[in-house]
């Protein structure tokens, strides 16, 4: 007996001793900014000034005012659901193309993992002289085959508009990988008797895959979906590095905003504010991911 | 329904390595049960499935009703197909597991609930259609897939050992079901398994397969009765069919045919039997032995009677009469015609 219980005890010691590198990182690295953050959003601190009186909601109702704020929520709802039903639809079609064998298929399914592996810093700055105002290549083909005026091409990042489109591509291009990836996994555990029995009952390729595949890989694109999403609401890099939010704010998301406001504009307390205020509705996120993952799990 | 015919079918999946299914020739009956047996790996599933359109043969063609369907996909060639897994689609209801075939195919949609439940019917499901297959047991899941097959009344009917994932006492009324319902149906039916009693209590006729090649078609008394060579001998038959070399000859002989010498009077064959071991099955007694004077080696020969008082290490006379025997080429191990059999 007292064998036992102490080889449990000292079972849960281990337990504990293995844990705890990865609470630690989680608290130090993650816990405290966020912390800090909550504090911040509810004071009046800025860099250079150590004030922190508590002010209540004062900086939500200040940043609710602000016609800057309301625009980048706005973007970022934009920003969010354009990509990511663009990463939904073209990861599945990608990983539908790379599931069946073909010659090159590995030489094909490295290109696509590069998005991902490449640093985003670099993509996008690629991306930026792709879609430079003057140098852009793609303005070159364009007008090479005589699509558009040497004097009338688009501004791909100057124009309202279009710098919203280029930024959502951008990002769709750089999240792709990660989903094809996620649903070519969900693909390839798919019995394969199922599609052919499909095949034999006389569904054709678009019943196959609307009323059995995609049905049947519904955990997996909501696990792809909900990741996605939270990459999307808490990501700058694309928006920071390729518009800095503009023109006129008009590519401005939150997270580029908070960063602007806070950390350039010194206004710790409302960039604080800014960056927290998706918090709730990331947390509903999360919490229907840890859900479906689970539910994943189960069947 | 429909005759179904491979002519050369022929099916290499690596070139240069020996194909799952080489030169298959056959031809079904109108409304028959043809049923394909052999050991795993002979290419019984491999046929099936370029039957169905799963599978593009390598060479040789494939009929249906007369037609050349080679080029035709699944859903072209009006087939139904039972996998061995079932393979139904767990997202939806039993209900719409039947129909799907339905929608699939484009019947108008007021004949649905008649078609489903006419089926459901037809294999007493009809109480599970608003399930999930995940909460049905083997067997029902087994019906729904066959239920399934069904509901669109297919010219050709293939079941892909639709049985082995039952147990054992479930697969014997299932089996004697499939056979009932095939019957009231009557759709020509291809049927795949390594079962030899499924084989020869559910086919009109075997087709028995090794290593891809048809080895013999017939009705389950011609295949066991009058095997096309030794592989079918020993294939079927538990215990098999005892094979004893005397020198010109492979002489084959059912393990019920080697009875106590007192039995068989006109006997062609005789020999001492030394008891190595007896086991008793209820109806019946296994008796293994090997025949005295080394003249088989140390071959045990197998013999099956319905009552016996042997002890183990005796030696006791046993006999096989003249019409049992069945003699075998010693070269091509096909059969070879009968004849006087001398064993020193």
């Amino acid at each position: 007996m007292a064998v036992t219980r102490r080889a449990r005890s000292s079972g849960f010691g281990l337990g504990i001793a293995m844990i705890l590198p990865a609470v630690l990182y989680v608290l130090l690295l993650v816990g405290v900014p966020f912390g800090m953050a909550f504090f911040y959003a509810f004071s009046d601190a800025r860099i250079g000034s150590g004030g922190d009186h508590f002010v209540g909601f004062d900086n939500f109702a200040s940043i609710l005012d602000s016609p800057s704020f309301r625009t980048a929520l706005k973007n970022s709802f934009i920003f969010t659901i354009a990509s990511q039903l663009l990463v939904l639809v073209g990861s599945t079609a990608l990983a539908l193309a790379l599931k069946d064998k073909f010659r090159g298929r590995g030489l094909v399914r490295f290109l696509i993992m590069l998005p991902w592996v490449a640093p985003i810093s670099l993509g996008a700055i690629a991306w930026k002289w792709i879609l430079d105002s003057i140098y852009s290549v793609i303005n070159w083909v364009l007008i090479a085959v005589h699509l558009v005026k040497p004097f009338d091409k688009p501004m791909w990042l100057g124009t309202p508009k279009l710098a919203m489109i280029s930024v959502i591509v951008v990002h769709t291009w750089r999240l792709l990988p990660f989903s094809t990836v996620i649903i070519l996994a969900g693909l390839t555990a798919l019995p394969r008797d199922i599609p052919e029995a499909a095949a034999v009952d006389g569904a054709g390729f678009w019943r196959t895959l609307f009323e059995i595949t995609l049905p049947m890989l519904r955990p997996i694109l909501n696990v792809a979906m909900l990741f996605g999403i939270v990459f999307t609401f808490t990501d700058m890099i694309v928006v920071y590095v390729m518009t800095a939010g503009g023109p006129y704010d008009s590519t401005q998301v939150l997270p580029s905003l908070a960063f602007f406001t806070g950390i350039q504009g010194s206004d710790l307390a409302a960039g604080a504010a800014i960056s927290i205020f998706l918090v709730p509705l990331l947390v509903i996120v999360a919490y229907f991911m840890l859900r479906v993952a689970h539910r994943a799990e189960v069947t | 329904m429909a005759i179904v015919e491979t002519r050369a079918v022929t099916k290499v999946f690596k070139a240069g390595t020996l194909g799952a299914v080489n030169d298959v020739d056959l031809v079904t009956e109108d409304g028959e049960f043809l049923v394909f047996l052999g050991p795993s790996g002979s290419g019984k599933t491999t046929l099936l499935r370029m039957i169905a359109g799963l599978e593009v043969p390598t060479s040789g063609d494939v009929l249906i009703g007369g037609e050349v369907v080679n080029d035709l996909s699944p859903r072209e060639r009006r087939i139904a197909m039972v996998f061995q897994s079932y393979a139904l689609y767990p997202h939806l209801t039993v209900y719409k597991n039947i129909a799907f075939p339905l929608r699939a195919q484009r019947v108008p949609k007021d004949q649905h609930r008649k078609k489903v439940e006419w089926a459901a019917g037809l294999l007493g499901i009809g109480a599970l259609l608003d399930r999930k297959p995940r909460e049905l047991s083997g067997g029902e899941r087994q019906r729904v897939a066959v239920a399934r097959a069904i509901v669109r009344e297919p010219s050709v009917f293939l079941l892909d050992e639709p049985l082995s994932n039952l147990d054992a006492k479930l697969r014997a009324s299932a089996r004697a079901e499939l056979e009932q319902f095939h019957r009231r149906v009557g759709t020509t039916t291809i049927y795949v398994t390594h079962d030899q009693v499924e084989a020869m209590a559910m086919g009109d006729r075997i087709v028995v397969l090794n290593q891809g090649v048809v080895r013999q078609i017939g009705t389950p008394k011609q295949v066991y009765d009058d095997p096309a060579d030794t592989f079918v001998a020993t294939f079927l038959g538990s215990p098999p069919m005892n094979l004893i070399d005397t020198g010109e000859v492979i002489v084959g002989f059912r393990p019920e045919h080697l009875v106590p010498a007192a039995l068989a009077p006109s006997a062609a064959l005789k020999f001492n039997l030394k008891i190595h071991n007896v086991e008793y099955l209820g109806s019946e007694w296994i008796v293994y032995g090997v025949p005295e004077g080394d003249r088989a080696g140390d071959k045990i020969v197998i013999s099956r009677v319905p009552s016996i008082d042997l002890k183990i290490g005796t030696n006791h006379e046993f006999a096989v009469a003249e019409p049992h025997l069945r003699l075998f080429d010693k070269a091509t191990e096909k059969r070879a015609p009968a004849r006087p059999v001398s064993w020193p």
